[in-house]
């Protein structure tokens, strides 16, 4: 149909045509006769630098560093900026095997052609400033600062623990990582890594294709910024610390010292141990296959991660169970005929002979006593049977932190061995519960498992009559007493503070006269008990439990030495001069300490 | 079934090739654009690429939709769809989700949806049903009014909104108008006011206000072509200004005050003139040069006394007045960086750099165009925009084949806003047009804008199959 506009028509499309031609025009300009957008293109590449914050430090009570960082760098490639480059130069400056780069380019490019992937992981300062010099040689790699942890002292090594690369579970399960992050594996590292790890930054820089960078994006709008990690302060007495690596350096086993009035750990020995100092930086893979195939298990924290029978030492809880039970009174005296026998079933004894009165019992360890008292407790009329005594002596076992796990701020924590009721029904089966089945426990024996750091956790438990703080390594965060609420929390025992007198006299009198008259010192009441827990692979394990002074203790240990003998010879020792160590900052007895250096035990 | 086939048989296929080229082009850009290796399939649902696929799938079921309505319902349903899209556009002012500080999206779930896409296409519609009336008179002011009504009704919905520069895209209509005989004053006069209106942000008042006299006496003289009357003007003027320079020396009275005063008695003063020589326009031509200087004096003090500081420096920047190394002016350089780095063959499928790490903003919807210009280079561009321009006189041909009158305004109106599209959007990748963010039709990421375009074409489409049928 037209229409006196129909010429309109060619004026519209005229100006359409007109617009777009010039707009190709204009592209033609653009994208071939201007270079400067195409050199400008190449010039102006991002680069995003992961800012990484450095973690946080580590300090022992007293505020001396035990753990600090070092810079290292991290070589990473943007393999579509790549040029062609001297592989043998680049290999020579970072110390690299050709074949190894070759697969590390191409694992890189598998990953991401414009990303950067990280190939070479903590170089040293003179390898990097090596490698910076000649950078301009070798585009499309840079570089990225790091730190990693050093450590003053090569001491504490699991407790502190290390850190390591995220495996792919940890990126899963946390966005946060990715590939080439470090996160702690197992310790403190581990258990406060949120804390020590801060948070990291990114900045965006742009570059020129020098690699020289030329300014940050958009003046840093898109940058973060990493926030450096908290410092922790440890409870730990690395004087002591120290020395209980000393004195434990000839043995296997463990040392756990704790302040009772607070339940900071002052002390966590385990032995064999290792430098922390081999678990960072290139060296670290490689170390640490050695040290896993130590046949000694040196990565393996026996303080919490090892369990034994508790022995002898067990006795002051039953005592203490059995005195609130009221199947005995401190005056309560029993027979001792050099054992204890039950139709056919005998426990040898010390030969005490005749009758044993409680104090005796204790400074004794007397079998015979203590077999009898866990008997009343099984037998206690109280209870309508003997599967409701045991559950309800188990549960005064609870209460001590034994047979579970303390829920301390320590990771891989061994929960030990205390069977429940039902457990031992089923044992039983339809017949009835046989207690001579489980009178070895009286005498810590039989089924239990205890770790050092229970076992020190029951000491402080008695010292402080009839309460605990959950056991923990950190003091404090950032200075602030910012731990978790948990640890200011009192564990009640359901025992009366009266019987812990007549069982710490017991204790005292161990000391003083009983069967750890080595580990007296004139000026210091120590209450201790020893142990000795059957160990039917060899040599028993020597164990010693302890605190002192007796008013008001500043120290409860335990001490564990495998295939060592009795309590007496090797663990009461060094629990006696670790507390006057910790006590009297001096050693008085330099005989003594030296008797524990040059013993040595044949371990195969 | 003959009927259907016949509607296969007449529909363009020239226009769908060049359709289906553009939305299949578009997706695989924005796959580039997006690209990220770890969720490298097209099909992958989480991305935008694999969304698009959706879109695009629904779209090709409104295709089909429109082609097997009638279309006459569209004479029928050209007012209330009109309605409905304007209701659409006030209930998202009042429910609507804000997204970059325009309140013009409704959200349902995952998905957005943005009325003011729609607008266009009943606006379109609307238009055509108005001006398809047989006694309708474009010149004439009430016709003109209603035209206008229907125009500014939604502009004010969508600026509203805080969407200038989809409100924008409606300017242009004027081009259905020029083309149904809107007089070409008409076009001067509001191109005037539009250069105005940018005058009074770009300068001073007080240029402006030296400028329109002048102006008005070149206007006046070419009309007349009386040197005397000229003269005598251009006399008056230099006497206003000579009042400027004794203000400036003793009064200091506002400069611009002064000069409205002196242009203003000049008026009065050759208005007796004009009047004996029985100069037909004069008074026309008085009453619009006292408009523009009442409209740029009221555009100045709207923008520096009722606008608050950041919408004032958003439109700085749009105008190119204020530099916002950061925000616009950056993303234009950027744009342009990625579009020249891709000289003649462009670095090839997936290999730009420049659009990848966010370096291009909008990369997948305002500012797709840059991934075509670094990954296709110049041949890709031209393609591109050579296919915008055979489709958009496609459609103007077929606008131009249609025996109904509507149809052809409607068709129109789709050439002009595929255009307004193209050449805003594409313009702005390269730095010739102002930013203004509106997507690139069948290109850009977004169902919205996608059904909407492709409505828009597949009506046309479907009314032009039904050209011949008998009335
Ligand atoms: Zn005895």
């Amino acid at each position: 149909m037209e229409n006196i506009y129909s010429n309109r028509r060619l004026f519209i499309s005229g100006f359409f045509i007109l617009v777009i031609f010039i707009y190709i025009l204009r592209l033609f300009f653009l994208q071939i006769i201007d270079s400067s957008y195409k050199l400008s293109a190449e010039n102006n590449v991002f680069r995003h630098i992961v800012q990484y914050p450095s973690r946080g430090l580590i300090f022992d009570r007293h505020g001396k560093l035990m753990v600090y960082n070092q810079s290292v760098f991290d070589v990473v490639i943007v393999p579509n900026e790549m040029k062609a480059f001297d592989t043998l130069l680049f290999c020579k400056i970072v110390d690299i095997d050709k074949l190894e780069l070759i697969n590390k380019l191409k694992e890189a490019k598998k990953f991401s052609t414009y990303k950067p992937s990280i190939i070479i992981q903590l170089l040293d300062f003179k390898r990097y400033s090596l490698l910076q010099e000649s950078l301009y040689k070798f585009q499309g790699f840079f570089t990225q600062a790091r730190t990693i942890r050093t450590y003053d002292k090569p001491l504490a090594a699991s407790l502190l623990g290390y850190i390591g690369e995220v495996d792919d579970k940890a990126i899963k399960e946390n966005p946060y990582y990715r590939i080439g992050d470090y996160i702690g594996i197992s310790g403190i590292e581990k258990s406060y890594e949120e804390v020590l790890r801060g948070k990291k930054g990114v900045k965006i820089f742009m570059v020129d294709v020098h690699n020289r960078i030329k300014g940050s994006f958009k003046e840093g709008k898109f940058d973060s910024v990493a926030i450096v990690g908290s410092n922790l302060t440890t409870s730990i007495d690395l004087k002591l610390q120290e020395y209980g690596e000393s004195l434990m350096k000839n043995f296997k086993g463990s040392v756990v010292a704790i302040e009772p009035s607070t339940g900071e750990i002052l002390a966590l020995v385990t032995s064999p141990t290792y430098d922390p100092n081999l678990l960072v930086g290139q060296q670290r893979a490689k170390n640490y296959r050695i040290l896993q195939l130590d046949k000694n298990k040196p990565l393996f924290d026996r303080a919490i991660g090892a369990m034994y029978p508790p022995g002898s030492t067990f006795k002051l809880v039953d005592a203490l169970i059995a005195l609130q039970e009221g199947v005995i009174t401190p005056q309560t005296v029993l027979p001792c005929n050099g054992g204890f026998r039950v139709g056919s079933f005998f426990q040898a004894c010390h030969g005490h002979g005749g009758a044993v009165d409680f104090t005796r019992a204790i400074s004794g360890s007397c079998n015979a006593y203590f077999s009898q008292v866990f008997m009343r407790i099984l037998n206690d009329s109280k209870y309508d049977s003997i599967g409701l005594a045991y559950a309800n002596w188990r549960k005064h076992l609870m209460d001590f932190g034994i047979g579970r796990k303390l829920n301390t701020d320590l990771s891989h924590e061994l929960k030990g061995i205390l069977y429940t009721k039902d457990r031992w029904d089923k044992i039983f089966g339809n017949s009835r519960w046989r207690p001579l089945r489980l009178v070895s426990m009286a005498i810590g024996q039989g089924e239990l498992g205890i770790t050092p750091l229970q076992l020190a956790n029951v000491s402080a438990a008695i010292a402080n009559r009839g309460y605990y703080y959950i056991p923990h390594i950190v003091k404090a965060i950032n200075q602030k007493d910012s731990i978790d609420k948990r640890f200011y929390i009192k564990q009640k025992l359901n025992i009366n503070q009266e019987y812990f007198e007549p069982v710490i006299e017991g204790m005292e009198m161990v000391v003083k006269a009983g069967t750890a008259t080595v580990a007296f010192l004139p000026q210091i009441a120590i209450c201790g008990k020893t142990g000795t827990a059957e160990n039917p692979h060899g040599e028993d394990h020597s164990i010693f439990i302890a605190f002192a002074p007796r008013d008001n203790p500043k120290i409860a240990i335990a001490v564990f030495v495998e295939n060592a003998g009795f309590g007496s010879t090797v663990a009461a020792p060094i629990a006696s001069l670790m507390i006057e160590k910790y006590l009297t900052d001096s050693i008085s007895r330099p005989y003594l300490e030296e008797r524990i250096f040059n013993t040595k035990l044949k371990y195969e | 079934m003959e009927r259907s086939s016949n509607i296969l048989k007449r529909l363009d296929w020239i226009t769908i090739l060049i359709y289906l080229f553009l939305v299949i082009f578009g997706l695989i850009n924005i796959y580039a654009a997006v690209y990220n290796e770890q969720y490298s399939s097209i099909f992958d649902g989480s991305q935008r690429y694999g969304k698009q696929l959706l879109w695009i799938a629904i779209a090709f079921v409104l295709i089909i939709i429109v082609l097997i309505i009638d279309g006459r319902v569209y004479e029928v349903l050209a007012y209330p769809i009109y309605l409905g899209t304007i209701l659409l556009l006030i209930a998202v002012l009042l429910f609507g989700k804000e997204v970059n500080g325009a309140r013009s999206w409704f959200e349902f779930g995952s998905i957005r949806f943005q009325p003011a896409e729609f607008t266009k296409l009943a606006t379109a519609l609307a238009i055509a049903r108005l001006m398809s009336v047989h006694d309708y008179k474009i010149n004439r002011i009430n016709d003109l009014a209603k035209v206008g009504l229907l125009i500014i009704i939604p502009v004010s919905l969508i600026i509203l909104q805080n969407d200038t520069g989809s409100a924008l895209v409606y300017a242009a209509f004027l081009v259905v108008l020029y083309r149904e005989g809107l007089s070409p004053w008409y076009l001067i006069l509001i191109m005037l006011f539009g250069v105005l209106f940018i005058l009074s942000l770009v300068t001073d008042l007080f240029n402006v206000f030296i400028a329109l006299p002048i102006l008005a006496l070149i206007i006046f003289h070419l009309i007349y072509q009386n040197i005397k009357l000229t003269l005598i003007g251009l006399g008056i003027f230099i006497f206003a200004c000579l009042l400027l320079v004794l203000n400036h020396y003793f009064l200091h009275f506002k400069g611009e005050y002064v000069l409205a005063v002196g242009i203003i008695f000049s008026l009065i003063v050759l208005a007796y003139p004009a009047y004996v020589k029985r100069i037909k326009h004069y008074g026309m031509i008085s009453f619009i040069l006292i408009g523009a200087m009442a409209f740029t004096f009221s555009v100045e003090y709207f923008f520096n006394h009722v606008l608050e500081i950041h919408q004032r420096t958003r439109i700085n920047v749009v105008l190119g007045l204020e530099s916002d190394p950061l925000g616009v002016e950056y993303n234009v350089r950027q744009s342009k960086i990625a579009i020249g780095s891709g000289e003649f063959t462009g670095k090839g499928f997936l290999q730009g750099t420049q659009t990848k790490f966010q370096f291009v903003p909008e990369q997948d919807t305002d500012f797709i165009f840059c991934t075509v210009g670094e990954e296709y280079g110049f041949i890709g561009t031209f393609i591109v925009l050579g296919l915008f321009a055979a489709l958009i006189l496609r459609i103007i041909a077929i606008a131009e084949r249609q025996r109904s009158k509507m149809n052809r305004i409607y068709g129109y109106g789709v050439a002009s806003i595929l255009f307004f599209h193209v050449a805003v959007n594409v313009g702005m990748t390269m730095g010739l047009a102002p930013v203004i963010g509106i997507p690139l039709p069948f290109f850009s990421y977004g169902g919205s804008s996608l059904w909407a375009f492709t409505l828009l074409l597949f009506i046309l489409l479907k009314l032009d199959t039904t050209r011949m049928d008998k009335f």
